[in-house]
């Protein structure tokens, strides 16, 4: 398991992770990536700015977020114990600020004055909408028609907190035409406006920049383990769509001697071909901006998704997961929708926390774990809280509110 | 065969020609329109040919090529059947070249040995992957030069000096200027900032590469405009909405088609 070379010095100077990343753009976007890739390294790693994001992080996030154990839980599934990474008590209930922030920041340390951002589930539009509202920033959020109306709330959160959200009704209607939208948008707002890309997608730099925003997860989540309990975990488990949540715990273990499982949206199951799960049936693509897994027909289309959670619902996911995936670091699988539904009430009943249905996902395979296992000590990214599915959550059982 | 392309534009520059290159979707609606179009291109004073492939994700178009690109694909449009209509299009046509225009990922689906082999095959004369940057295409400039085929480039508004330097250097046939910052389909802005790019461009090839002048070209008096400073003119989202205009009646696609490829062709 544990690797000679140092898995954390990724990616190298072309932005490439052995043979994903790198730089698949028009050449408008080129110099704004070389850009951004600038002030990234003379701003973001700058101690002032640091200083000011760990303040913010701190007073209006609300970090750093408590590991709890789910003592209930654990015994009701057996001997092992599981351990959450609480990321849904973060301001505006996800992980998603921690990048959405930091991102704002730089963009206003940049002299930018408009920001776009996708999204798909709304989290990250949301987390964008707030961190503009929080700096004085105007903001366009893309959003699929599809997703629109799968979670109107978070449209409605982002209406209050004064941003435009755009419908998008290209394609199929879902993420990655909102992805395919918002490039649109930057390409040609390129002078006045920063991108807020919510993933560890797109091309080099994002993929870094929004690891290393998101690594304050792992980074706590390392010292309080072994705070409190001396030791770090056995397993992390965490939910890939795009796999921001999921790398940002990940990445400050990479060369520890542990076991990492990423967990895919599976849909209706692997072998019906509706799910999301590029890692486990797909193959190496081009798409948005980086060479990575992604789910395409036998002609270089790229097919269409399917998963419960919105935020899983994309075709691609991050490069260095598929390059976490073919070096054997990481382990990636996927459940279904009903595998994740079914861990979404086993949470929800015996903890009292209800979860987002994307971190439902690894919620399911951890569970799933928990019950082969012997007094192992599994640690979840319980990247988001579930208040924005529970309309979602209704249809599906029929229940009027 | 080697490409057509270096000949064509100086054939043009011997004649006080500027060269003039017309885009369409491959398959939208069916593949005999394309086909006929492309006749019809040729007929009417276009020089090259860029042929778009279909791609679910075409990250670079305005509307009305994404559209067009829609319409392909639901007729399951696939690069082979891109390169098959130009096998049928050099039955009768020998003259006019053809650049293959799209996005990476049915490419590198097929594979860039493949591919670069087949563009070969075909009499198929260049290739332009807009998500593809010099940077991310070192195998395929290879293997399309193993060819003689023309790899084609873009250079834009943002694009630095030095860039421009390893693009000119990169290309071949000829750079592909995106006069704005936007996707295609744009409104045209500054000519001035146009020209002296051109001209930049120009002064930086070693070899004279050809700079054709594209995005927000609309109309006899824009192409004129261009064609005083640029070595060619491309035309794509204005063929585009006329052909899916009259894309119900062939005789009146040929006839609106000619006329406005003539109008354009006669005053550059």
């Amino acid at each position: 398991m544990k690797s000679k070379i140092n898995l954390k010095n990724y990616p190298n100077k072309t932005g490439h992770f052995d043979e994903f990343g790198g730089v698949y753009v028009s050449e408008t976007l080129i110099h704004p990536l070389k850009e951004l890739f600038q002030a990234y390294k003379k701003i973001a790693t700058s101690l002032s700015f640091k200083k000011i994001l760990k303040r913010e992080l701190k007073d209006y996030v609300g970090r750093p977020t408590p590991i709890y154990y789910a003592e209930s839980v654990s015994k009701f599934l057996g001997n092992s114990h599981i351990y959450l990474k609480r990321e849904d008590l973060n301001h505006t209930g996800a992980h998603k600020i921690n990048n959405a922030l930091g991102q704002a920041l730089l963009a206003k340390k940049m002299g930018k004055t408009r920001i776009i951002a996708e999204t798909g589930a709304g989290q990250h539009g949301v987390a964008t909408a707030t961190a503009c509202a929080r700096l004085d920033l105007k903001c366009v959020v893309y959003m699929g028609e599809q997703d629109i109306q799968r979670q109107s709330v978070n449209v409605y959160r982002m209406k209050l907190l004064g941003a435009e959200v755009k419908s998008v009704n290209s394609g199929t209607k879902t993420l990655k035409d909102a992805l395919n939208e918002a490039l649109r948008d930057w390409v040609t707002n390129v002078d006045d406006t920063h991108y807020i890309i919510g993933s560890v997608a797109g091309p080099h730099p994002y993929p870094m920049i929004v690891r290393n925003f998101q690594s304050i997860i792992g980074d706590e989540a390392k010292s309080q383990f072994k705070k409190d309990y001396r030791c770090l975990p056995d397993y992390l488990v965490a939910c890939v769509g795009g796999g921001s949540n999921a790398i940002g715990l990940f990445h400050p273990f990479l060369n520890e001697n542990i076991n990492i499982v990423g967990v895919e949206a599976g849909g209706f199951g692997i072998n019906t071909g509706k799910h999301a799960a590029p890692l486990t049936a797909g193959s190496p693509g081009i798409l948005h901006g980086n060479r990575t897994y992604i789910m395409e027909d036998k002609n270089g289309q790229i097919k269409n998704t399917h998963s419960i959670s919105a935020g899983l619902d994309y075709p691609g996911v991050g490069p260095e997961h598929s390059w976490l995936k073919d070096t054997k670091r990481v382990q990636y699988t996927s459940v279904t929708d009903k595998e994740a539904l079914s861990a979404f009430f086993t949470l929800t009943e015996k903890e009292g926390i209800i979860p987002a249905l994307e971190t439902a996902h690894a919620l399911a395979y951890a569970f799933k774990l928990a019950k082969k296992l012997k007094n192992k000590k599994i640690l979840i990214n319980l990247s988001g809280r579930g208040d924005k599915d529970i309309d979602t959550i209704s249809k599906l059982k029929n229940i009027k509110l | 065969m080697t490409s057509r392309i270096p000949s064509i534009f100086k054939t043009n520059a011997n004649k006080q020609k500027k060269t003039f290159i017309s885009y369409l979707v491959c398959g939208d609606p069916t593949e005999n329109h394309t086909l006929l179009a492309m006749h019809i291109m040729a007929d009417s004073g276009v020089d090259i040919i860029e042929l778009g492939i279909p791609f679910t994700d075409p990250i670079a178009d305005g509307p009305v090529i994404q559209k067009s690109i829609d319409r392909a694909l639901k007729n399951n449009t696939s690069l082979k059947d891109v390169i098959s209509v130009v096998k049928k299009f050099r039955q009768k046509n020998k003259l006019t070249a053809v650049v293959l225009m799209g996005y990476m990922n049915p490419v590198h689906k097929m594979g860039i040995k493949l591919f670069s082999k087949s563009i070969h095959d075909n009499d198929i004369d260049g290739v332009l992957i807009v998500d593809s940057p010099p940077e991310e295409s070192i195998t395929l400039n290879k293997q399309l030069k193993k060819y003689n085929k023309s790899h084609i480039y873009l250079a834009s508004p943002t694009t630095t000096d030095s860039r421009m330097k390893g693009i000119t250097k990169m290309s071949s046939g000829y750079v592909y200027y995106v006069t704005v910052k936007g996707i295609t389909g744009s409104k045209l802005t500054d000519l001035n900032s146009i020209k002296s790019n051109v001209k930049k461009i120009k002064s930086f090839s070693k070899n004279n590469i050809p700079v054709a002048v594209g995005f927000g070209i609309k109309d006899s008096k824009s192409a004129k405009q261009i064609a005083k400073f640029s070595d060619g003119i491309i035309i794509g989202s204005s063929i585009v909405e006329l052909m899916y205009k009259h894309s119900n009646n062939k005789k009146n696609m040929e006839k609106h088609l000619s006329n406005y490829l003539s109008s354009i062709s006669k005053v550059i």
